[in-house]
């Protein structure tokens, strides 16, 4: 393993070989995973600790799983948000993890850095399981590896991220890592759920899913969440799903082997059409789930033996 | 239906710089022909023009319907008999009504309400937020979908200048303009005459001129932050020109109407109180109508509108600053209009470009032009007539003209929809 980063809090600035390498291992781990075995030593007396700030049932129960399967003592703590200062809690948590003797310390945070501001605080590795707006590199990383065993490469391939990209940070290091990767990125949405000087991260913006899509390997779909349209940033649901929503027709823009893609968890109906969602051969949202599990794994796998030598 | 035709007229078309006397042939309700002569054409009907103007039948980029909801001051029926007797064939109708446009039924139902006149097309805005209320953004792709030629909060500012940013931005994505009512709401708020020397000695609640200004100001950037399209209707203040002259050279999508009373009158209309020349915006100070009237000229302004805002006596019987806003404008939109051509600062076809071809562009529609082939949408006109307007005597219901005793010189005396008469003997 080459991968020294005492943490993983960003796929921005990761360099090729380092995400090889994590695919690499976390396709052994789909392998090991799918034969029933375990490696329950690996991790054997390490301390894993799921540290949630935001409510995430999935991710975090893939991180469980993945710390289990490789023998670490798995504890989830889950702190609320509403508590008055958020800044002052963040720290005093760092402090009682630290008293603990964590060795590896899975964040999610709706702020923001918070994951970053913990690392320079805490002694365990952290991983960043998702922080505000900003990233939310496991998550990339498996969609990587979902991409490269159905289509063997990711090099060259034309990848739509499609919908709310100014909130999601599952786009953000999907963008990060696709690129440097070499695949030709493109986000497509409204104006009002594209972030600023988008292109300025080597993307095509566009605004219509006919053209964002034609021609696209992989379609990978947002969650849009109810609160933007509270916010006004787009009038309804309905006109929503009309204009942006994947439905077979929308989805027939892209290459008739195209696969869809989306983090979950779905609002059908609203971002994605079942029949699309639910395609036998083209949907490999489920898979995405599996692949989840490996690739946290590996990235528990890598950073622990990486602090370990650090020691 | 008869081929018909127009013999001895002075044709102009704006849209292909065409200024001659000549002939004009309809067949099948389309412009089949035009030229210096056209012969002696089988079984067509000869209109004789008398050296009459004869041009592309005028598209009024801004209307107020009062139908539906308001249909004690205007109907659909009664506008469309207004605007034929005005010349205008093509009509964009403002979504403030009650309901709201803010429903793509409601747009559908516009237009085909339109069709059913048999001599109005009406373009529908929609709103730009629900219920032109300023809170909610409304279902822009949709109404866009269904006929909306535009977007606009009708008589009302969208005043949140993040809603205005998100309504920009999102509208840009579907290619859609965005129609804004420029006065500040917070500087109008409660005003009934322009600020200055008449308001102070009438005791009247006055808005600032400004107030034009600093919206113009602050949606030129927002435009240009978003890339959208914004349109500044019934501009009457020279400050806010030069903006708009400033961002046109800096090459910024932005565009602007003005409607008669903002170049024919000024605020000394309102006189002794006369409510029928209260408006929204109100006539301003001396100046700026010279202003408006320069722009016409420079080519800063892009149409000229009729703003028709029809209102009954008993909303305008009442206290100056109580009584409602608004004037009508359908039947007087072209002889005011020639004021400024008889007057020697605005070219007769650069006047009817502002009336037909540059707005029709404007709300995307293929009107405005003599083109052969284009259905026969004409407007024949004495230019030199001469008439007086009185209120109480106009085509159509509304009668609250800001123009009462105005003698004025152009009249109409045909308009032919599709190639069907619609006005005139």
């Amino acid at each position: 393993m080459h991968h020294r980063n005492r943490h993983l809090l960003q796929i921005e600035g990761m360099h090729p070989p380092q995400i090889d390498a994590m695919l690499d291992l976390a396709e052994s781990y789909v392998l090991l995973n799918r034969s029933g075995k375990t490696q329950r030593d690996l991790l054997r007396g390490r301390t894993l600790i799921n540290l949630f700030f935001e409510d995430s049932t999935r991710t975090r129960t893939s991180f469980e799983l993945a710390g289990k399967r490789l023998g670490a003592d798995v504890i989830n703590m889950s702190v609320s948000t509403s508590s008055v200062n958020k800044g002052e809690t963040l720290l005093d948590t760092a402090a009682t993890l630290n008293a603990m003797n964590c060795d590896l310390l899975v964040v999610r945070h709706d702020q923001s850095g918070a994951p970053a501001l913990l690392a320079q605080k805490v002694d365990a590795a952290v991983i960043n399981a998702g922080d505000g707006t900003h990233e939310h590199p496991t998550q990339a990383l498996l969609d990587a590896l979902t991409i490269r065993r159905r289509k063997g490469r990711l090099q060259g391939l034309t990848i739509a991220i499609c919908g709310d990209v100014l909130h999601s940070r599952v786009a953000r290091s999907n963008i990060h890592l696709l690129t440097a990767m070499g695949s030709r990125v493109r986000v497509v949405g409204p104006p009002t759920l594209l972030p600023s000087n988008a292109e300025r991260l080597g993307v095509d913006v566009f605004h219509d899913m006919k053209s964002g899509l034609d021609g696209a390997d992989i379609v990978m779909m947002l969650r849009l969440q109810r609160e933007r349209m509270n916010r006004s940033l787009i009038p309804s649901f309905r006109e929503y799903f009309r204009f942006y929503g994947l439905d077979s027709e929308k989805f027939a823009y892209a290459k008739p082997d195209a696969l869809v893609m989306h983090p979950g968890p779905m609002n059908r109906g609203v971002e994605i059409d079942s029949a699309v969602a639910d395609h036998p051969e083209r949907s490999v949202i489920k898979e995405q789930v599996e692949m989840g599990v490996a690739v946290r794994m590996a990235v528990l796998d890598i950073l622990s033996r990486a602090n370990h030598r650090n020691d | 239906m008869t081929d018909l035709l127009f013999r001895n007229v002075r044709l102009i078309d704006p849209a292909a710089g065409l200024d001659q006397p000549g002939e004009l042939l309809v067949r099948d309700g389309k412009i089949a022909d035009l030229g210096p002569s056209l012969g002696q054409p089988d079984g067509a009907t000869l209109i004789e023009g008398d050296g009459a103007v004869l041009c592309p039948g005028l598209v009024d980029m801004r209307a107020e319907l009062g139908e539906p909801g308001g249909e004690y001051r205007e109907t659909i029926t009664s506008a469309a008999e207004a605007a034929a007797a005005g010349g205008i064939t093509t009509l964009a109708a403002l979504p403030d009504t009650r309901p709201t446009i803010d429903d793509p039924a409601l747009v559908r139902l516009l237009r085909t309400r339109g069709e059913e006149t048999g001599s109005l097309t009406i373009l529908p805005y929609a709103a730009a937020t629900r219920g032109c209320r300023g809170e909610e953004m409304a279902e822009i792709g949709l109404l866009h979908e269904a006929g909306a030629v535009a977007f606009t909060d009708g008589a009302r500012a969208i005043g949140s200048a993040r809603m205005m940013r998100l309504i920009l931005s999102y509208a840009s994505g579907f290619g859609a303009r965005v129609v804004q009512h420029p006065e500040e709401p917070s500087l109008a708020e409660g005003g009934a005459a322009t600020q200055g020397e008449l308001a102070t000695r009438l005791g009247l609640p006055a808005i600032p001129a400004a107030a034009e200004a600093i919206l113009v100001a602050r949606d030129i950037r927002l435009a240009q932050m978003t890339g959208g399209t914004v349109h500044f209707a019934h501009v009457s203040t020279a400050e806010a020109l030069e903006l708009i002259r400033r961002a046109k050279a800096d090459g910024l999508a932005v565009t602007c109407d003005t409607a008669p009373p903002y170049f024919d009158l000024n605020e000394t209309a309102i006189g002794n109180f006369r409510t029928y020349a209260k408006l929204s915006p109100p006539l301003r100070r001396e100046a700026d109508r010279l202003a408006v009237a320069a722009a016409l000229a420079d080519g800063t302004i892009d149409a000229i509108a009729s703003d028709h805002q029809p209102r009954d006596a008993d909303d305008k019987r009442l206290p100056f600053a109580q009584a409602a806003a608004g004037g009508a404008g359908l039947a007087t939109l072209l002889a005011v209009t020639l004021v400024q051509v008889h007057g020697g600062t605005l070219p007769l076809i650069q006047a009817l470009g502002l009336l037909t071809v540059r707005p029709a562009r404007l709300l995307g529609s293929a009107a405005g032009t003599l083109g052969k082939g284009v259905a026969a949408d004409l407007c024949l006109f004495q230019p030199d007539r001469a008439w007086q307007v009185e209120a109480g005597a106009l085509p159509g219901k509304a009668q609250n003209t800001p123009f009462d005793g105005r003698a004025l010189e152009g009249r109409v005396v045909g308009t032919w929809k599709a190639g069907r008469r619609v006005f005139g003997a």
